[in-house]
């Protein structure tokens, strides 16, 4: 299956994307640049994460306009499925592919750590080669993560089973003191309603590898394969 | 012509940044400052009847200069800003 790293001026995780997508096998990786006007041809879509035109403006504002985003967002409302991490989750709700937006960390610090996230649904191509409960050891590096939505989006999310990803303890319990950024519910990772476009912000393309400390992030692309793999099957 | 737009955090987003400022306030003995919301200021330079644009202006406003899920902006036209 072949992903796309969508690459914008700014963009500094997608040498670890490619890395970490081209060590899964069954998993083909290139990059593309912002400038590209055309995701056909390709299986899935990354938008990895960074300080895309430098933050400007507010973050993933300004790669929103970019002129391959009019093709990720034709492609996303044809079902292609699409991954958003950090600047790229971003990026995906600046583009209104996702709701809420990301604001800055309640703590106003940059975080940059090691968290612990609860698979909350698996019926979703993202999380659907773990079980419900599984936890993901992912590092997380943002000064802007702290998602945010308003009352009735945020009952949607929770009725239509749309938040993927939790920040948790170590044991599974989605506390307050596990929170890192103050998102509200601490939600780590949202889906879109049609559950094809994925935006979270702790990194799974840095946790692909044991000796990164986790390869917990692979169960993440690994789900995205099995679910090209059967759609294709089933086509 | 210049023309200001005025972005400030909706009432429903928390926003660290103002609290952080109120509490310098507080801490230099302005106990006054009940609230402080931090928000972005631009000016823009137009060519042209700033009437004809305003439309647009409006438009860039809501989809690029803020972001409609936390924020409110305010557009000065010029023949407001007296």
């Amino acid at each position: 299956m072949k992903f796309a790293v969508i690459q914008f001026p700014g963009s500094n995780c997608d040498q670890d994307c490619l890395a970490a997508l081209r060590s899964i096998d069954g998993i083909e990786s290139d990059y593309v640049w912002h400038k590209e006007t055309s995701l056909s041809g390709w299986d899935a879509i990354v938008l990895p994460g960074g300080f895309s035109y430098g933050d400007y403006l507010r973050c993933g504002a300004i790669a929103r306009f970019s002129p391959i985003m009019r093709s990720v967002v034709q492609e996303a409302q044809s079902g292609k499925l699409v991954i958003g991490i950090c600047n790229g989750f971003q990026i995906l709700c600046e583009a209104g592919l996702l709701p809420g937006a990301l604001v800055r960390n309640r703590s106003l610090h940059f975080v940059c750590d090691m968290v612990t996230t609860r698979v909350e649904v698996t019926d979703s191509p993202f999380t659907c080669e773990m079980p419900v409960g599984a936890l993901l050891h992912l590092p997380v590096a943002h000064g802007e993560g702290c998602y945010y939505a308003d009352e009735r989006t945020l009952s949607e999310l929770n009725e239509r089973q749309q938040v993927l990803l939790r920040y948790c303890d170590k044991t599974g319990r989605v506390v307050p003191a596990a929170n890192p950024n103050g998102s509200v519910e601490n939600i780590a990772g949202i889906c879109n309603r049609e559950r094809n476009v994925f935006g979270l912000m702790p990194h799974p393309d840095r946790a692909c590898e044991k000796r990164l400390g986790s390869s917990d992030g692979a169960r993440i692309f690994e789900s995205m394969l099995r679910s090209l793999a059967a759609d294709r099957a089933a086509a | 012509m210049k023309v200001k737009v005025i972005v400030t955090p909706k009432e429903t987003v928390l926003d660290p940044q103002g609290a952080a400022v109120r509490e310098a306030m507080l801490h230099l003995g302005f106990s006054a400052a009940r609230d402080v919301r931090i928000g972005r200021y631009l000016e823009i330079e137009l060519e042209g009847d700033p009437q004809v644009q305003e439309p647009k202006l409006r438009e860039l406003c809501r989809d690029l200069l803020s972001n409609p899920v936390i924020e409110d902006y305010r557009l000065e036209m010029p023949n407001e800003t007296k």
